[in-house]
């Protein structure tokens, strides 16, 4: 009797511990089943025009989404422009400034925007950046990334301030700085390898988002010069094409997605090497 | 001789008055400080914004329709009569689901990583469930419709007709996109979230919950399920909270993989619509104020919903992190 317990529970043992397993295997398949569906589809569909031309008329064969890659570009640098500054400072003031409550308030409200669904910034960049010029443009759509850059770009920074040991800040005041010029020349000198770090992991980010920029940078045939225009980006063009009835666009789509997935996942790579080989937590 | 200056000042610094601001904004602390504060403050003035240009810009259809809005299922832009019901049907559908799908797999990978595999293999698959986190949601969505709705149409969808066809939610015309494949492909994408979370939670379990259980003469699962697990509890479902959050909002992937159709239908082979792809797909095509009212109204409930959810999950979590949800 308690023979056959002491089966069953082994047995149990022994299923259960299989069977997860079995879950972590099948999760870490699905990463190599997207890298080896885009590498196939998207590399026999990858060409030189596809990077160096604009898109054909509507059903025509060819062309490629140079537009898109050079407006994906131009609205990450806007983001950067727009974000990265925003998120340093109030990263630094978390960091070395912060009081309690107020600090604790910020950190809370930031991991919220952190969540926010990003089609909702996305309006929220509609309704300050669009309705009052009344017409979609780049600016909209670098506003909505960089609201997106904002959260992540603060607690990376945060975090890796907060790795810096006091001894530093303490010997820096020991010689006569001020709280100030200790935090510019000696603090943040230190961690820059980490906040540049954690900014590129905020940028990789919000390469990959859509849907802030469906109404906001819209999309665009040709180029868009200047920053008050509607403009292609790569994300925009993989779900155009992607959802529209013709080959040609869906294997363009499936081009546009190995190069974007491979800069993401490129830059997410290199980032937490460097962020795991420095022995800080990944954000 | 400029620091020689400093020194003397700084040996009696004027008391009060314009010359002890001078003195402190020669010194910049101060101005420093004053400047970052700002910054930070900009974070809950972007938030509370956007708050508020939601609701403002949700007005006339919030006094038009009130509470019906959110009950009636009727979405016409031309008559300009707009009832949410399917769109919240079916972003509680597919989240849902999704979440039934994406927590047993994705607890069971973090106890396989936190408990049974060695400390470095476990780093490095969690560093690729990281990389699948990373993977933008309009990839997914090219996967969706190129992979998986193929694959439903041909094998998921008449296998389950087959063997559970008698069942309601299965019964009706599979035409690949809908519901269910809507659902699999955010259980794919909010699973890295509970496995880095849930997982991180468990290794910080004390070892010796563990080792009294296994010297109490548990099995190892015994051990994980009936003491490791109960004690993670609290932050397992700060886990479920964030995906549920991510599952919600999420929204090109859906958009790309249910079938835009406002329909309320108990089958989950049929297509539906979520409040993210609705307001993906007619946004920019609104045509008059009140459609756009009704998309920002749409939008603002996805963001208190989301915002509440996100706000549990974060108090959970940190919870756990002090001290453990010791079960009392």
């Amino acid at each position: 009797m308690s023979n056959l317990r002491m089966i069953w529970r082994k047995g149990l043992n022994g299923l259960m511990l299989t069977l997860t397993g079995v879950a972590a295997l099948a999760v870490v398949s699905v990463l190599f089943a997207v890298l080896g569906y885009l590498i196939w589809n998207g590399g026999k569909s990858l060409d030189l025009a596809f990077f160096t031309q604009l898109p054909k008329g509507e059903g025509e064969t060819g062309g490629g989404v140079a537009n898109a890659i050079v407006g994906s570009l131009k609205l990450l640098s806007l983001a950067a422009v727009i974000g990265l500054p925003i998120g340093l400072l109030a990263g630094v003031y978390l960091a070395e400034f912060g009081g309690k409550t107020f600090s604790f308030v910020t950190r809370y409200t930031t991991d919220l925007l952190n969540g926010a669904p990003s089609i909702v910034i996305g309006l929220f960049a509609y309704s300050v950046a669009v309705i009052p010029v009344r017409h979609f443009s780049a600016l909209a759509g670098g506003l909505a990334l960089a609201v997106m850059v904002i959260p992540i770009t603060v607690r990376s920074t945060e975090e890796f301030l907060r790795a810096i040991p006091n001894s530093l800040r303490e010997g820096a005041m020991a010689l006569g700085a001020s709280k100030w010029k200790t935090i510019a020349t000696v603090v943040i000198p230190a961690a820059s390898g980490g906040i540049i770090t954690g900014m590129l992991l905020a940028l990789a980010r919000v390469a990959g988002e859509t849907a802030p920029l469906l109404f906001t940078a819209l999309n665009n045939q040709y180029w868009s010069p200047g920053l008050s225009q509607p403009i292609a980006s790569l994300p925009v063009v993989i779900y155009n094409y992607a959802s529209g009835p013709y080959d040609d666009w869906h294997r363009q789509a499936w081009a546009a997605g190995l190069v974007l997935l491979s800069l993401v996942l490129l830059a997410n790579i290199g980032c937490r090497l460097v962020i795991n080989r420095r022995g800080v937590r990944s954000v | 001789m400029a620091t020689a200056t400093t020194t003397i000042e700084r040996a009696a610094p004027p008391e009060s008055g314009p010359r002890a601001l001078l003195y402190r904004l020669r010194h910049g602390d101060e101005v420093a400080h004053l400047v970052t504060l700002i910054f930070a403050a900009l974070i809950l003035l972007i938030t509370s914004m956007m708050i508020y240009e939601l609701w403002v810009a949700s007005h006339a259809t919030r006094t038009a329709f009130g509470f019906n809005f959110f009950w009636t299922s009727e979405w016409d832009p031309v008559f300009e009569h707009f009832g949410a019901a399917p769109f919240i049907y079916g972003t509680l559908v597919t989240s849902i689901l999704s979440l039934a799908i994406a927590l047993p797999l994705g607890l069971a990978a973090a106890i396989f990583l936190a408990e049974l595999a060695p400390r470095k293999f476990s780093d490095t698959i969690a560093f690729l469930i990281d990389l699948l986190a990373a993977v933008p949601s309009v990839i997914y969505g090219l996967l969706g419709i190129f992979v998986v709705v193929p694959l439903m149409r041909s094998t998921i969808g008449p296998a389950l007709k087959s063997s559970l066809g008698f069942l309601p939610i299965f019964k009706g015309p599979n035409y690949g996109l809908g519901f269910l494949t809507a659902s699999i492909v955010l259980a794919i994408m909010i699973v890295p979230y509970i496995i880095s979370v849930s997982r991180e939670v468990l290794l910080t379990v004390p070892r010796d919950q563990r080792e009294a259980a296994l010297g109490l003469g548990a099995t190892r699962w015994e051990a994980t399920w009936k003491v490791v697990v109960p004690w993670a509890r609290t932050g397992i479902m700060g886990s479920v909270f964030l995906a549920l959050a991510r599952a919600l909002g999420e929204t090109m992937a859906v958009t790309m993989v249910i079938g835009n159709t406002p329909r309320i239908s108990s089958s989950l082979f049929s297509s539906g619509y979520t409040i993210a792809a609705a307001i993906a797909n007619e946004f920019a095509e609104a045509t008059g104020d009140m459609h756009r009212s009704a998309l920002m109204e749409l939008g603002l409930v996805l963001f208190l919903i989301t915002f509440i959810l996100n706000g549990m999950a974060r108090l959970l979590i940190i919870a756990t992190d002090r001290g453990g949800g010791r079960p009392s």
